[in-house]
């Protein structure tokens, strides 16, 4: 008797609080940019509420490095937020096979994003769609603009002028023509083959044709990248051998360096510590007049929980990430981590301008390692790394770097065989 | 006619916290882990396979080039220690232990003050002086007109293993001299006395009366390397992160097993191969310490005094 009134009073109660959620929904974002809090409290979050009342956003993000697994453990135990900041490719890919992202191929704000930037989120296929691109960043080069005038050469739009460029920088000699090490090795294959290569393969066009067997590893297309990175070696500083990623970073910042190879997330960092003009362009075609293709790689997206209590809020929140309204807020605040929405955007930051222009000239592309090709064991993106540091340090050709990559490929994934 | 002896259940009582606790931390996981290697996932569910995994590991050629190149660092690893560390600490630990010394006291605590800092300090700190842009090591090496001997030895394939070795020998010195010290003090006075009536003095009193006596704690020692070099990890990650550059060549058996086991960058964590590797590893030092233990210190003699 007791037992069943305490129950009752419990069903009243929870009866209750679903009313009161009812007028006022809360959605928790679960993320792992920290570093972004203050973004989302001060100018996002207001921005939505403003306009959807009714809707709470809780923004509640982990560390980088332990995102992950705190994610996974949370969906497990059903205790994660209704809304999901989504890792591109794979990792993402594993949660929504295992059930616990939301397929939004539906949404009205899908309208607005590319195949491209929607292939960071999606199946195999293409079929369902499982984020809303949120963030990319773009590959090319940053250049001291002062060091560039002092020795009275100008951007290079070609490959002979950006060696020419780097030749005249050497012989001067005041500067280090360019600022790269190899001892972390992702620069070599992220800044450098990922950077230069897609002009070669010519973008998507190569990268699908890899994804379906129709080109290899060993074709020119995938080669030419490291003939142009084992011309590198001789322009970066003594000792890059053990020159690691913030070592570079401090070499042009500092001034010390001309040009950097950069992806443009360095857009806000550098804007705090330079003391010079910076300016940045796309990596050089071979011949003057050739279409030029960059590396618009998607790094952030953003989904819904499958098991979220509050569906429609959460697509109302998704369809506003997909607004140019989002795009215009996150790309301000964070200059050099780019809206993928088609949504027209205005920026702020001349060098963030500079590199988001290119999408107009050039035709997008994404990192050709990240998606599928590196699922299998030898690991495409590692082997890239590698590969990569062996042709600039000049201990492998170019040749045997792309016939080793292509037998590791081959070795697990089917349409390479 | 006795009396069945009473079973003595305070011995349990006081043995359980230790017991509960190692085992929930040290020998559940480590069983744990033997039994998880020989599972595989197959569409998100567990499936039993044998030996399998070792059968990947050793047999496919992706799997073995690297564990034997691991294998083969590892080796050099250890084998620096033992040639450089062990005899250093022993030599300092006889000079430190002269009754003429001054200062010992000071040199023994600046000796040993690196054995306590933190790896990743260590990493950092020795990547910094050894950096061919700020490092203070081509400046100092410039002093004395030796420019010429400078490369940067943590970016090249045939330096960067044996560098790693040689700061994890200087971070590592202190322990060998303490225990080597520790055991020199232990020598009875008189020995020594009725040695030096005998003419015995100087160098060959440490060859004949005090080395044969710290041959234990030298065993000690060198089990002890091996089974630290064996399961080292933290140096390596630290100074040259997971992929233990340039080209693999500074990659030991634990940083090969951490990128195995928890994935890295695009490399998605795989548990039952990493542990897999944990079980060679676990086995690798297992067949090392018993043949030490059976093959070398059962023969070792000891002097009571």
């Amino acid at each position: 008797m007791k037992k069943s009134t305490l129950i009752g009073a419990m069903m009243a109660t929870s009866v209750l609080a679903g009313a009161a959620a009812a007028q006022d929904v809360t959605l928790t974002i679960e993320s792992w940019r920290n570093d972004d809090l203050a973004i989302w409290q001060n100018k996002i979050i207001p921005a939505f509420e403003a306009a959807h009342p009714g809707i709470k956003l809780n923004f509640t993000p982990s560390a980088p490095a332990e995102y992950n697994a705190v994610l996974n453990s949370k969906l497990d135990a059903g205790s994660a937020g209704d809304i999901i900041t989504c890792r591109p490719f794979d990792a993402s890919l594993a949660l929504y096979e295992a059930g616990h992202l939301a397929d939004i191929s539906d949404l009205d704000g899908m309208a607005n994003f590319s195949p491209v930037a929607k292939s960071g989120w999606s199946t195999d296929d293409a079929s369902v769609q499982f984020c809303v691109p949120m963030a990319s960043v773009i590959h090319g080069f940053i250049y001291n603009k002062d060091a560039f005038a002092e020795l009275g050469i100008e951007a290079p739009a070609t490959e002979e002028e950006f060696f020419a460029a780097l030749d005249t920088i050497k012989e001067d000699g005041s500067y280090i023509p360019m600022a790269m090490g190899t001892n972390d090795q992702w620069e070599a294959a992220t800044m450098g083959y990922n950077n230069i290569g897609p002009n070669y393969w010519k973008g998507e066009e190569g990268r699908l044709a890899l994804l379906a067997g129709d080109q290899s590893l060993t074709d020119e297309g995938w080669v030419a990248p490291y003939r142009q990175l084992a011309r590198w070696g001789e322009y970066l500083g003594d000792g890059f051998e053990a020159q690691t990623y913030p070592d570079s970073q401090n070499i042009f910042t500092l001034g010390r360096a001309a040009i950097y190879p950069a992806g443009s997330w360095e857009i806000s960092g550098f804007n705090n510590l330079v003391d010079f003009e910076m300016g940045a362009f796309y990596p050089p075609v071979q011949n003057a007049g050739d279409t030029c293709y960059i590396s618009d790689h998607t790094d952030i997206g953003i989904g819904m929980n499958a098991a979220t209590d509050n569906p429609e809020a959460a697509a109302t929140f998704l369809n506003w990430v997909g607004s140019s309204e989002f795009a215009t807020i996150f790309a301000n605040a964070l200059p050099g981590f780019f809206p993928l929405s088609d949504a027209p955007v205005t920026l702020e930051d001349p060098l963030a301008q500079e590199f988001i222009s290119w999408r107009g000239e050039c035709e997008s592309s994404i990192r050709s390692t990240y998606q599928i090709l590196s699922r299998g064991t030898p690991n495409l993106e590692n082997d890239t790394w590698n590969a990569s540091v062996a042709v600039i340090k000049g201990e492998e050709s170019p040749e045997d770097a792309g016939a080793r990559l292509q037998k590791g490929l081959a070795s697990w994934y089917e349409p390479q065989q | 006619m006795t009396e069945k002896p009473r079973f003595r259940w305070h011995i349990v009582v006081f043995l359980a916290p230790a017991v509960l606790v190692y085992t929930a931390v040290m020998i559940y996981p480590l069983f744990n882990t033997l039994r998880l290697s020989l599972f595989t996932e197959v569409d998100q569910a567990r499936v039993y396979v044998g030996l399998q995994n070792f059968k990947t590991l050793f047999g496919d050629t992706v799997w073995s080039t690297q564990f034997w190149n691991a294998l083969g660092n590892n080796f050099w690893f250890f084998i620096v220690h033992m040639l450089v560390q062990n005899p250093i600490g022993i030599a300092l630990a006889a000079i430190l232990s002269h009754p003429k010394l001054r200062f010992a006291a000071f040199y023994r605590s600046a000796i040993f003050i690196p054995t306590i800092l933190s790896f990743v300090i260590v990493g950092f700190a020795w990547k910094l002086i050894l950096s061919p842009i700020w490092g203070i090591a081509p400046g100092m090496l410039d002093a004395v007109g030796l420019k010429s001997l400078y490369a940067p030895w943590l970016g090249k394939e045939e330096y960067a293993l044996t560098t790693l070795s040689l700061v994890s020998v200087w971070q590592f010195v202190g322990i060998p001299m303490m225990l080597i010290y520790a055991a020199l003090l232990s020598i009875p006075d008189e020995i020594l006395e009725a040695a030096e009536v005998e003419g015995i003095t100087g160098l060959s009193a440490f060859w004949k009366i005090k080395l044969p006596l710290i041959l234990p704690s030298i065993g000690i020692i060198s089990i002890l390397t091996f089974v630290a070099n064996f399961n080292a990890f933290d140096l390596i990650y630290a100074a040259q992160g997971a992929l233990a550059g340039p080209d693999f060549s500074t990659d030991i058996l634990g940083t090969f097993m951490y990128r195995t086991f928890f994935g890295f960058q695009l490399q998605l964590g795989d548990p039952h191969m990493g542990s897999t590797i944990a079980s060679a590893m676990f086995a690798i030092i297992l067949i090392g310490v018993c043949l030490y233990l059976f093959g070398i210190q059962s023969r070792m003699r000891r002097y009571q005094f």
